[in-house]
């Protein structure tokens, strides 16, 4: 690989372009300004959804109504999940580092369509517009929670159109963005750069693009018939109307349960990266590193009737189901048992990403664990609906996203901001978060087990000690986030300057100036070894 | 490279397909007035197979380019079959 770190151009953050102020962020289509654009977009809506759900957890301190009534309980939770699930998770990884990223890490100096690229925050700050807009338009905030179930979803007072069209906008910014970069990948990588020379990042982004280009386009038409049951009372869905509402569940998550991998398999390429470099050791298994992302994003995309297995599904469909689930779970602990390997012997580097990354594989493998639990038939009967796939589903994806997320910050912030932040409050965060995310959720195993339904305001008094641990938890959690924030924003202005490798990573991104220039490359780099070249 | 050629072709095998689509849309309408039972369903999906055939190779130029992308909406297709198969399994033994 050539070096270019001593390359004096003007970097993405100093030029301008032909626009000025706002609008040489919102009118540029360089895949970093983009990033940048969904980084913010998406660190508000977090903040949304997370006050959501530190209220939500304050009115369960106590039995009875505490600071919400039921109906505005119903509606917290309804937007809690839908700003999280399609404004946070879904784009988190793949929007903001794999638009800042990829096109660097493979050798590019853009994505292939950037006017595309741009449209896609367009389509995705249109589509969270609409949601929110819903919870302020017309008879009410939706009350169906982020799944929007059928037939209650056409049959709720609530507002349900601007929502669902939201969602509906929201998954074509999904897919474009699949798109740009599944052709980026196929058409710009690097002379040299072999596909199983790419970095694993971009590989799960790879995996990623496929399920947003084939799953998202079914939540679409799902969304869309539910429009026209509601406006044209076509019988989709509706018994009264001749549908059948298990179809409904059956379309929605065909799409969902894939994008638990759109969101998750991002965050596995990240860690990936942060346990390479950390630990100055060659990824261990790459190609099998490679093989079990597509296998995770393949069978992935068979699993979905899990979570319908109490819904009336036949039996021959609920054991397919089950036996896919545990399918999934292979490939998913290769990942596990190959970054264990990649430490083994390694130079470990003790810093504030590898400590992120730690924590994601102990979130994780809780969740990954919890989810096998679900997924057998029997237990599933007693623990559906209850706090336990409340805490399973946390642990997954704010677990696995959340923590993927933050390690992916901490790891690539040098290289964004051209600064280094203060390790030292960047750790007590990580420790506030790792303590508050397990006292907020843990407790939510036993609750689950003991039978506490989820999406009540409500409970019995037998479940308040577990409860008010929780809620404590949240407090935590939420006191970790803001010094994270602080701290990462503090940092901008106060940190010391980055060097262009500051971790001693391999991978092509370190090889360029920090912040990067305009162009990433003065001259694209020919590759001629593997991307973990640690020997 | 042979796939960017382009690929001049009369407006009457145009004019053929757009027939044979409307064709083939009127037969899957008159259909559904048959009860065939579970049939109904397969019958619609060959309709509509054939009738995306048609589409993706003459109007989408595929019968032209190199033969990856017809492997690859070859395996999309089966994926998207797998899909409908799996989603059959509740719905044939229910």
């Amino acid at each position: 690989m050539s070096n270019q770190k001593d390359i004096v151009e003007p970097s993405y953050l100093e030029y301008k372009g032909k626009y000025k102020g706002i609008f040489s962020w919102i009118l540029s289509t360089d895949h970093k300004r983009i990033a940048l654009l969904y980084l913010f977009s998406i660190l508000s809506f977090f903040v949304i959804g997370a006050t959501l759900g530190l209220l939500m957890k304050f009115e369960l301190i106590a039995p009875g109504k505490t600071i919400m009534d039921a109906q505005t309980y119903n509606a917290f939770f309804t937007l809690h999940g839908i700003v999280m699930i399609f404004a946070v998770v879904i784009p988190g990884l793949p929007a903001v580092f794999g638009n800042f990223l990829l096109p660097i890490m493979i050798g590019a100096k853009d994505v292939a369509f950037p006017k595309l690229n741009l449209f896609s925050w367009y389509l995705y700050v249109a589509g969270v517009s609409l949601v929110i807009v819903s919870q302020f338009a017309g008879d009410g905030p939706p009350d169906t929670g982020w799944t929007f179930y059928a037939p209650y979803s056409f049959r709720t007072a609530g507002t349900m159109l601007p929502a669902v069209f939201g969602a509906f906008v929201l998954g074509f910014s999904s897919i474009l963005t699949g798109l740009n970069f599944l052709v980026t990948m196929h058409r710009m990588r690097a002379p040299g750069m072999t596909w199983l020379k790419m970095p694993l990042f971009p590989w799960t982004l790879y995996a990623t693009g496929w399920v947003q280009l084939l799953a998202t386009p079914v939540i679409g038409i799902t969304l869309l018939m539910i429009v026209a049951e509601r406006t044209l009372h076509i019988g989709f869905f509706d018994p009264s109307l001749g549908g059948d509402p298990l179809l409904y569940q059956h379309l929605f998550w065909t799409y969902s349960h894939p994008a638990v991998y759109i969101m998750i398999l991002p965050a596995m390429g990240a860690i990936s990266e942060i346990i390479t470099t950390f630990s100055h050791k060659t990824i261990f298994g790459y190609k099998f590193m490679v093989a079990s992302v597509l296998a995770i994003a393949f069978v992935g995309y068979f699993v979905w009737g899990h979570h319908m297995f109490t819904s009336g599904m036949s039996g021959t469909a609920l054991y397919t189901f089950s036996l896919l689930t545990f399918l999934v779970a292979v490939p998913s602990s290769i990942k596990v048992f190959n970054w264990i390997s990649t430490m083994h012997q390694g130079s470990i580097d003790l810093q504030t990403p590898f400590y992120w990354a730690m924590a994601f594989i102990f979130v994780f493998m809780i969740g990954g664990f919890s989810g096998l639990v679900l997924g057998s038939l029997a237990a599933n009967v007693h623990l559906h609906n209850t706090h336990y796939v409340v805490a399973h589903f946390h642990f997954i994806v704010f677990g696995g996203t959340g923590f993927a997320f933050f390690g992916a910050m901490h790891y690539w912030y040098p290289k964004i901001t051209g600064k280094m932040y203060d390790t030292k409050w960047a750790n007590i965060g990580l420790v506030l978060f790792f303590v508050g995310f397990i006292t907020l959720y843990g407790p939510m195993f036993y609750l689950g087990f003991k039978g506490m339904p989820r999406r009540y305001f409500d409970y019995d008094e037998v479940f308040h000690a577990g409860n008010i641990i929780s809620t404590m938890g949240s407090w935590i959690l939420y006191s970790g986030l803001a010094i994270i924030i602080i701290n990462l924003f503090a940092s901008l202005k106060g940190g010391a300057k980055a060097p262009a490798d500051p971790w001693g990573g391999k991978t092509l991104e370190w090889t360029i100036p920090s912040p990067p220039p305009v162009e990433n490359f003065d001259e694209i780099p020919l590759i001629t070894k593997g991307p973990y070249d640690y020997k | 490279m042979e796939n960017e050629k382009n690929h001049i072709i009369p407006y009457r095998n145009f004019l053929l397909v757009l027939t044979g689509l409307i064709c083939l849309t009127l037969i899957s309408v008159s259909v559904t007035q048959i009860s065939l039972g579970t049939l109904t369903v397969a019958i619609a999906l060959l309709i509509a197979v054939i009738k995306s055939s048609l589409v993706l190779r003459v109007f989408m130029h595929l019968k032209f380019e190199n033969k990856i992308f017809s492997f690859a909406v070859i395996a999309v297709f089966l994926i998207i079959s797998l899909v409908i198969f799996i989603t059959l399994l509740d719905y044939l033994y229910r």
